[in-house]
């Protein structure tokens, strides 16, 4: 089982978390305007990298926040974890 | 005589606790201290087992977890039957009953041992090559017959009668193996009062120590040391010490899976205690000393009752005062058996040594032994072994450098303790996701890099030496260099595959995996048939499946492969090691999670009465919904049939307390509902109700519910009974990620809010005197609005709401008052014929009307077009979650499958949910599918039965006469309108 550490309260185990997929893939501000292979990029396409990976976990049974974090999905190490809406810390990986 | 092998004295065992335990319903007296297989083997038993397959007579291998062989049922008493328990892990206990599995009709006389002598036609694979067809065959008659055939025990048939419990722990260091290392290792971290845990599967701490009589560490002997370091842990407040402990599983980010024994070596079970505690463990550091296990040596007919590893030899000779023969032979190829022979003849027995190596290779063990006046063969190879239910001699031959293999000669004995080397226990940091590395001096994978946050320690990483395994132990426990002094450890062996024979290789069976019955030539015709990945090679062979995971043969089956393929053995690889490292119980992965506690119950606040009045439940998820009432006589069609009527014709009332519900609140509430539903929110008035649809970001259908407006930022959100949490989910998902601009917040009322449905002509009759501050008139309380005022004293949120089709309310009351609220609704219906009525009317009355529910008319792949609410999807809206996807292509396809009627031809056939539906019976098979039932029931109201179904293009279909399947064959139906029951929706309007 991880050891998920969330920004808000603190390392707790991966039970208390709901995971939420790749992070910073922004919803479209007008997603009209997309054709849609784009659309189905947004929807479907994820880069499930070997390594470094940008991902959303939300601390169900905790404090109910999305935070994202990255982790290395060889090692499962986590390298760090934001909350939603600051910048990916650049440690490696990335789209 | 009690205990014919029972040495006179020495031993850890206590001679003035005896007890007495049965085997295959023989007395077995033994001593507290004793394992099963210890007890067994000081009462003379040799044959404790059949083996899987060939079911060859088989006996005591090893002292420990590794064991393949003497796998026992144990029989506590009633519910306390546990199958293939190995005999050396399992302590003696007066009282408890063993028995040997595996053998029809007895362990003497085993009528499957045919199939050792049927073996040439039971080659490795063989029932993938036999068994192929018919392929009807498979299950019903191989399958099983081979099941029976090759076993393990049988599973008990009562229910576990034993308590298991969960405990979660961290710690600064984990220490697993408490041997020389792990002590060592446990006092260097314990120091300086961090928390540390040590962890062994044995009942005592000690490993080697317990049964190395004569080293000494640091001037003493090391039997003091132990007791020592033992007695400082045991002081140190901030040391766990967990014995009878098995760390089994090591998983991501140190968490470590231990499960203990806490009952099974007590007598009797009487007492609170758990039988097992499963410890989750959370540590920053974690030591593995899990030390070695004994290779056994590959020769014809090396598994007889009787042959057993050097080391184990040894362990029951001076731990347990067990004499597992009067004259053993010693076979090996490396330095620590003769350890064990020199101590076996310390015991009295009498002992030949015979090695593999030429004397010049074999250091000073041959002159040490020859000083004690036991024989020494080297240069020897085996070539076999005489006996049957037990051995009787071992069949050696004089091996020269070239491997030219001279005349045998048979050495009569009664016990063989076999040393092939030594193999790290590397299970756990194989598990932790470490990467193995070859050691080429030692002929083994030791631990290369760790993955996690940990160090192995001393024989575990092939350090086998006790000194350096003591200061190996320390160093790993974080403690500054230091030496140990100690007496030298004779180490160090050559690796030996299938040994030198004379014999035909293709003709003899020497057994490499013992519990799985594979030998070298099966592994030879493995490689032979091309399966030449190890991976390829176990599944084939099945060598290293069984329950003791290959501990014993791993290395001998990889070296078979690489000395055959001709290649390095870091070349052939190894196979991953994978938890659990021993069986463990169901009982302690499922803790206190059975019963009643298996999963929760929810039941709504109405439970009691709706169980008082003869309801029968079904289960909605996680909730006991009250299905139907059935009186007296009465059967659930007659009943529902009969709640049906008098919601249509009088009232009914229902508990809808289970519906989720949410409180919307904020300046942007409406902003915030107008993005997540496919309908219009902004200009809905409080006071007022809307049907609302949402959709996953793929455009499909994903909840609904009513949605009430309170106030201008303020919204009572309904959800359906199974989607309150993932819909509360979903809406914080898009608050807090893409819109946490958005000033709105969401809190979970379903709990708080009790709801009782009132439906029926005489609703309103039935509540008006029971309310206050709520004009009900239909002019100023229509259908779709909502008012707050008081009932029965109590504040309420009167929703004028229907699933029903019929004028109804929903009143919603805070979940304390619900019951008196309800009693008061039923007291006052009397004079109607208020009638309770469950979900099953609930399902036909609102598919009378055409109304979907989630999950049933939808699977997540139906779009709100689909089921007819497209006209519901406001156009005018740039856009909500899921409305880019309705435009995709395949969204828009006329063929898509649409809800529609049915109403079979036989007015009184009601159709099976689930049931296909094709145009054309008589086409050829595979047909083409054009939907299935979606609901399907008997309707009163009707008259007869209908359906709703999803029919691909099913709107261009109506009137058509369709196909559905049923178990007696198609059933002809017609295409209609999904509204069977007034279909301008008037009644709700009365």
């Amino acid at each position: 089982m991880l050891l998920v550490t969330c920004p808000h309260c603190g390392a707790r185990p991966e039970i208390e978390f709901r995971y939420g997929g790749e992070a910073h893939i922004a919803r479209p501000a007008d997603p009209s305007a997309l054709d849609d292979r784009q659309w189905a990029e947004f929807l479907y396409f994820r880069s499930n990298p070997k390594g470094v990976y940008a991902e959303r976990w939300n601390h169900a049974h905790g404090c109910g926040r999305w935070f994202n974090a990255l982790r290395d999905t060889a090692s499962d190490a986590f390298l760090a974890t934001y909350p939603a809406g600051q910048q990916r810390p650049d440690l490696g990986g990335g789209r | 005589m009690a205990q014919p092998c029972r040495l006179p004295a020495g031993g850890r065992i206590d001679r003035a606790k005896p007890l007495r335990l049965r085997f295959n319903g023989r007395d077995i007296e033994a001593y507290a201290g004793d394992s099963v297989a210890a007890a067994l083997l000081a009462n003379g038993v040799r044959l404790v087992g059949r083996s899987f397959k060939y079911h060859r007579p088989r006996g005591i291998l090893s002292h420990g977890s590794d064991e393949p062989n003497a796998l026992l049922q144990v029989d506590r008493g009633p519910g306390r039957i546990d199958p293939n328990n190995r005999a050396t892990v399992v302590e003696a206990a007066d009282g408890i009953a063993v028995s040997s599995q595996n053998h029809w009709p007895s362990l003497e006389h085993d009528l499957g041992a045919v199939n050792d002598l049927l073996s040439p036609v039971l080659p490795a694979g063989f029932y993938y090559k036999t068994f192929m067809w018919p392929q009807s065959f498979w299950q019903r008659v191989y399958e099983p017959k081979i099941r029976a055939a090759a076993g393990l025990g049988v599973a008990p048939h009562e229910a576990d009668a034993d308590r298991y419990v969960h405990r979660h722990a961290h710690c600064a260091v984990l220490v697993v193996g408490g041997g020389p290392a792990g002590l060592a290792a446990a006092l260097a971290a314990s120091d300086d009062g961090a928390r540390v845990i040590l962890a062994d599967e044995q009942p005592e701490f000690g490993g080697t120590l317990l049964h190395d009589l004569h080293a000494t560490i640091d001037g003493a002997p090391a039997g003091d040391w132990r007791a020592q370091a033992l007695a400082t842990l045991a002081a140190r407040a901030n040391v766990t010490l967990l014995p009878r402990t098995t760390a089994f599983g090591y998983y991501n980010h140190n968490h470590i899976a231990l499960v203990e024994r806490v009952g099974d070596h007590r007598a009797r079970q009487d007492d609170r205690r758990p039988r097992e505690r499963l410890w989750q463990v959370r540590a920053r550091q974690v030591v593995l000393a899990t030390g070695a296990h004994e290779r056994p040596l590959v020769f014809a007919d090396n598994d007889r009752p009787g042959i057993m590893l050097a080391e184990s030899v040894r362990v029951f000779i001076n731990r347990y005062a067990v004499a597992p023969g009067r004259r053993i032979v010693f076979a090996t190829s490396g330095a620590s058996a003769y350890a064990a022979a020199a101590d076996a003849k310390a015991a009295g027995l009498d002992v030949t040594l015979v090695d593999i190596r030429a004397e010049a290779e074999c250091g000073p063990g041959p002159a040490m032994l020859r000083a004690r006046g036991i024989d020494v063969l080297p240069a020897h190879t085996i070539v076999g072994s005489t006996g049957r239910k037990a051995v009787t001699g071992l069949i050696v031959a004089p091996v020269d450098a070239n491997g030219i293999v001279g005349p045998r000669r048979t050495l009569a004995c009664d016990g063989v303790g076999m040393s092939g080397g030594w193999t790290p226990a590397v299970h756990l940091f194989s598990q932790s996701r470490g990467k193995l590395r070859y050691d080429d001096a030692i002929d083994a994978f030791v631990p290369g890099t760790p993955a996690q946050a940990e160090r192995s320690a001393g024989a575990a990483r092939g350090i086998y030496d006790l000194a350096a395994c003591l200061a190996d132990g320390w160093a790993a426990g974080g403690g500054a260099a230091r030496d140990f002094a100690a007496t030298p450890s004779p180490t160090g062996f050559r690796p030996v595959r299938a040994l030198p024979t004379d014999a035909d290789a293709k003709r003899v069976k020497a057994f490499v995996d013992f519990q799985n019955d594979v030998t070298a030539k099966d592994i030879a015709l493995a490689v032979r048939e091309g399966f030449e990945s190890v991976e390829h090679v176990k599944r084939y062979t099945t060598t290293g499946m069984a329950t003791d995971q290959g501990k014993t043969s791993n290395m001998a089956a990889l070296g078979l492969v690489a000395e055959i393929l001709d290649r390095p053995v870091p070349q052939v690889g190894t196979t991953t090691f994978r938890p659990p490292y021993t069986p463990v119980t169901f009982g302690t992965i499922v803790g206190s999670a059975r019963g009643a506690l298996f999963d929760p119950i929810r039941v709504a606040p109405l439970h009691d009465w709706a169980a008082a009045h003869g309801a029968r439940f079904e289960n909605v998820g996680l909730w006991r919904r009250a299905w139907h009432f059935p009186r007296p006589g009465e059967d659930m069609h007659a009943a529902v049939r009969r709640e049906c009527r008098a919601v249509r014709e009088s009232v009914g009332i229902f508990d809808a307390s289970t519906l989720g519900k949410i409180e919307v609140v904020g300046r942007d509430a409406a902003e915030f509902l107008h993005r997540i539903y496919i309908n219009a929110w902004l200009k809905l008035e409080p006071g007022r109700c809307r049907y609302g649809v949402m959709l996953k970001e793929d455009g499909f259908i994903f909840d609904d519910g009513v949605v009430a407006r309170m106030a201008p930022d303020r919204f009572h959100v309904t959800t359906t009974t199974g989607g309150a949490a993932r819909v509360l989910a979903h809406m914080e998902d898009y608050l807090q990620t893409e819109w946490p601009d958005l000033e709105v917040f969401l809190t979970s009322v379903s709990e708080q809010w009790a709801v009782i449905a009132l439906q029926g002509p005489r609703a309103r009759d039935v509540l008006a005197p029971l309310v206050e501050g709520i004009d009900l008139a239909a002019a100023s309380f229509p259908h779709m609005a909502v008012r707050t005022g008081t009932i029965c004293g109590v504040p309420t949120r009167l929703f004028r709401v229907s699933f029903t089709g019929e004028l109804g309310y929903e009143i919603n009351v805070p979940a304390d008052y619900a019951r008196a609220v309800w009693e008061a609704l039923w007291a006052r219906g009397q004079e109607f014929g208020i009638t309770p009525y469950g979900t099953e009317a609930m399902h036909v009355l609102r598919a009378e009307r055409g109304f979907i529910i989630v999950g049933q008319e939808t699977d997540g792949t139906v779009t709100p077009d689909d089921v007819g609410l497209g006209g519901m999807i406001a156009r005018a809206k740039a856009d909500f979650v899921g409305k880019r996807s309705l435009a995709r292509p395949d969204m828009l396809k006329p063929d898509r499958k649409q809800l529609v009627g049915l109403l079979a031809d036989a007015p009184d056939l009601v159709l099976e949910e689930g049931a296909q539906i094709v145009a054309d019976p008589h086409q050829p098979i595979p047909m083409t599918m054009l939907g299935h039932v979606t609901s399907s029931y008997w309707s009163d109201a009707c008259g007869r039965a209908i359906a709703l179904a999803l029919v691909s293009g099913g709107r261009a279909r109506m009137g058509q006469t369709l196909h559905v399947t049923t178990p007696t064959g198609f059933a002809p139906a017609r295409v209609a309108a999904p509204v069977f029951f007034d279909p301008k929706g008037e009644r709700v309007h009365g």
